[in-house]
């Protein structure tokens, strides 16, 4: 790195860090205490390519440098990079299995959730948050959900996902307490599958 | 077991604006400032900071003024006030052997490179009451400044290492363990140990540290040498990559030099105590060097009968701001308790009672 | 590759400069620099915590001492030059100089006249009270003399 070259690229991050990191989390806390439940996005900050602007809040408000995270390949670009480092100042891991949290900005080809951190049974808390960017929340194949938080039941019809992904969400619950928690952001949108919901049918 | 009681609230307002007004004092006689206390009381300020575990005069001093002087309370503060602020790295560890020296001596070499550096110290004063003090606007002592500044002090332990008289400090985990962010497991590392002591409580140690020379524990150390100064602060920002100073902090460390008799493996040499603190902090910092010498005994073959050695006593009893929630929760409602031991006793001294007629 | 070297030494002095002096005397001196080019945020002065790593016997393996507060910011100037700046203590204030002095040395047009008008009075001031501080050490030094012992 030349230090003296300049970095015109950066781009700015939350407007009020505080106040917008809050507002996103209480928007997390909303989507995964309901899961499926799509929740409109409080904030929309200037996103670095390839990342949408309810992925980059996403990292913003959860990513800091105490927790790894881990780049799809797809994200792994010099503005992206630039941009977690500077703001979040978090490490970045080459392996999907040491990340706190991961993002995938190209579905289609992500790896299945079981290469992520699932946790121990001695500290289930400590495995991955998978956040996954998509096109769209409802015009994918639509999932009925159960379990914690759900009334009777939601649908949740995330676009753009992998065909395996339903099986690998199936499996990740049956490891519960272990297993990934996930987060779809969609522009403007997010919508959470914590491990604790059963997929039906 | 404690029991949710209502019905205090009105008193708990007045018992807290009371309180206020005792911290207050005489409102004739002019109010603290946060740089007075900095300044005149800057030892308690030392001490505050270091086991608040948070670098920060100013806040330090608040905490006291908050306090009303009481140490403990203050600690409480400032480690309940850290928990409000975002952690956002960690520093380089800082080197002592560059410090900007204020004091420095040694008790096992009287001619050392860098030489005996008294710096203010309480040693040699005759704790006589200094009714000089007490009078306002007492004329300063002049200070006297040398006409050349100091030479290079290389650490005493460097030196007998480099004769291999002293056995090496030791590398531990490049990233070691943080006893605020994982909870402690036994046994624990030294570097975990040494955390936990930083932040312990400087009267506990102390007594520990003193039991250790009084019988027990088998320790036979020197002050190898003490030192206090200024150490720059390095940080290696990710925008960076590269490591950058962001302040300067005064530290006091002090090397305890430890006879060992060797064992089957290791030929007999001097082992090493150690102790850091911020600020000035001389006589925790060597109560801390002597107590992390005698946790060390397991790790060096050596017989571990003692408390100041055993270390789940010593790690788990450390921590002020503990210690002092676990001694002061008896003083919530236990109203359910005492009324299950009051039956009980009754109970027992009936049947006791009806047993001898 | 040395050049590079060489502005990233020169860089982090400077950036230690700024964060250790008195926030006062960089105010002070702040206020002699006119015409200061227009600047945004990329990052706000935040507080935060930095854990402070000593090391075990003074040269041994690393260990957690205790944190300290500090504020960080960052700016960029109308020509796109980003100035960071960590800065030991709470002020928003020094933290945001820290962070425009450090973009105004980087650029050419400003070099000169921040590092005469702001860093080099900075620097000797910082260097000035070391030397104070050392000297009066210094003079607390025993000067030991060996007393004659023995017969002869």
């Amino acid at each position: 790195m030349n230090a003296l070259a300049p970095q015109t690229g950066l781009l700015p991050g939350f407007n009020d860090p505080v106040a917008d990191s809050q507002k996103m989390f209480r928007a997390v806390l909303e989507a995964m205490s309901r899961p499926g439940t799509i929740v409109t996005a409080p904030v929309l900050p200037v996103a670095p390519q390839p990342l949408n602007p309810v992925a980059a809040a996403l990292i913003l408000a959860l990513a800091d440098y105490e927790t790894p995270l881990w780049l799809d390949p797809a994200a792994r670009q010099p503005a992206a990079i630039d941009y977690v480092r500077f703001h979040c100042g978090c490490p970045l891991v080459e392996a999907p299995d040491q990340a706190g949290f991961a993002l995938v900005t190209d579905a289609k080809s992500m790896p299945p959730l079981s290469a992520f951190h699932l946790g121990s049974d001695e500290y289930p808390d400590r495995s991955t948050t998978v956040i996954v960017q998509v096109p769209h929340l409802d015009g994918g194949e639509a999932w009925r959900l159960k379990g914690p938080g759900i009334r009777d039941q939601a649908i949740l019809a995330a676009g753009q996902l992998p065909s395996a992904f339903k099986a690998w969400v199936q499996d990740n619950h049956a490891l519960f307490p272990r297993g990934v928690d996930l987060l779809f952001a969609a522009p403007g949108q997010l919508a959470g599958l914590p491990r604790s919901t059963l997929l039906e049918g | 077991m404690y029991v949710a009681v209502k019905g205090g609230e009105k008193a708990i307002d007045n018992a807290h604006a009371l309180l206020a007004e005792d911290r207050r004092g005489d409102e004739t006689i002019p109010e603290l400032t946060l740089t007075q206390i900095d300044q005149q009381l800057g030892l308690a300020v030392d001490r505050v900071m270091t086991e608040g575990s948070v670098y920060d005069r100013e806040l330090a001093a608040l905490a006291l003024k908050q306090a009303q002087g009481d140490a403990v309370e203050a600690i409480f503060l400032l480690r309940a006030y850290r928990t409000t602020l975002p952690r956002f790295g960690a520093s380089q560890p800082v080197d002592t052997g560059a410090m900007a020296i204020r004091r420095r001596i040694s008790a096992a070499f009287k001619d050392l490179p860098g030489g005996q550096v008294l710096g203010p110290t309480y040693d040699y004063t005759h704790r006589l009451l200094d009714f000089a003090l007490a009078a306002e606007g007492a004329p300063r002592a002049s200070v006297e400044s040398a006409e050349a500044g100091l030479e290079p002090a290389p650490r005493v332990t460097d030196v007998l290492h480099h004769q291999g008289l002293i056995e090496p400090s030791g590398n531990g985990a490049d990233l070691p363990g943080d006893l605020t962010r994982q909870p402690l497991n036994f046994p624990a590392g030294r570097d975990l140990r040494l955390q936990n002591l930083a932040r312990g409580d400087e009267g506990f140690l102390l007594a520990l540290a003193y039991s250790s020379q009084r019988g027990y524990g088998n320790t036979h150390p020197f002050a190898g040498e003490i030192r206090m100064g200024e150490v720059a602060v390095e940080l290696v920002p990710e925008e960076l990559g590269f490591a950058i100073d962001i302040g300067t902090i005064t530290v006091t460390e002090c090397q305890m030099i430890n006879q060992f008799k060797g064992s089957k493996d290791i030929p007999p040499q001097f082992t090493r105590g150690y102790g850091l603190t911020f600020g000035q902090g001389e006589r925790k910092a060597m109560a801390m060097a002597l107590v992390d010498r005698s946790l060390r005994a397991e790790d060096l073959g050596e017989q571990a009968t003692n408390p100041a050695q055993d270390q789940e006593f010593v790690l788990y009893h450390s921590d002020n701001v503990e210690a002092s929630g676990f001694v002061q929760h008896l003083k919530l409602p236990h109203y359910v308790d005492f009324q299950s031991e009051l039956e009980m006793i009754r109970r027992l001294r009936r049947e006791n009672a009806e047993a001898a007629q | 590759m040395q050049q590079q070297t060489k502005d990233t030494d020169a860089r982090r002095q400077w950036m230690g400069v700024l964060a250790k002096s008195d926030e006062s005397h960089v105010v002070q001196l702040w206020a002699g620099l006119s015409d200061l080019p227009a600047w945004e945020y990329l990052r706000r002065p935040e507080v935060g915590l930095v854990m402070v790593r000593g090391r075990m016997g003074g040269d041994g393996g690393p260990f957690n001492l205790g944190e300290m507060t500090v504020t960080r910011c960052s700016v960029r100037l109308q020509n796109g030059v980003v100035g960071h700046a960590w800065v030991a203590g709470r002020s928003a204030r020094h933290a945001e100089m820290a962070a425009i002095a450090d973009a105004l040395m980087q650029d050419g047009d400003w070099r000169a006249r921040v590092g005469e008008k702001l860093l080099a009075p900075l620097q000797s001031k910082l260097a000035d009270d070391r030397g104070r501080a050392e000297r009066k050490a210094a003079a607390t030094r025993v000067d030991f003399f060996t007393m004659v012992r023995g017969e002869d």
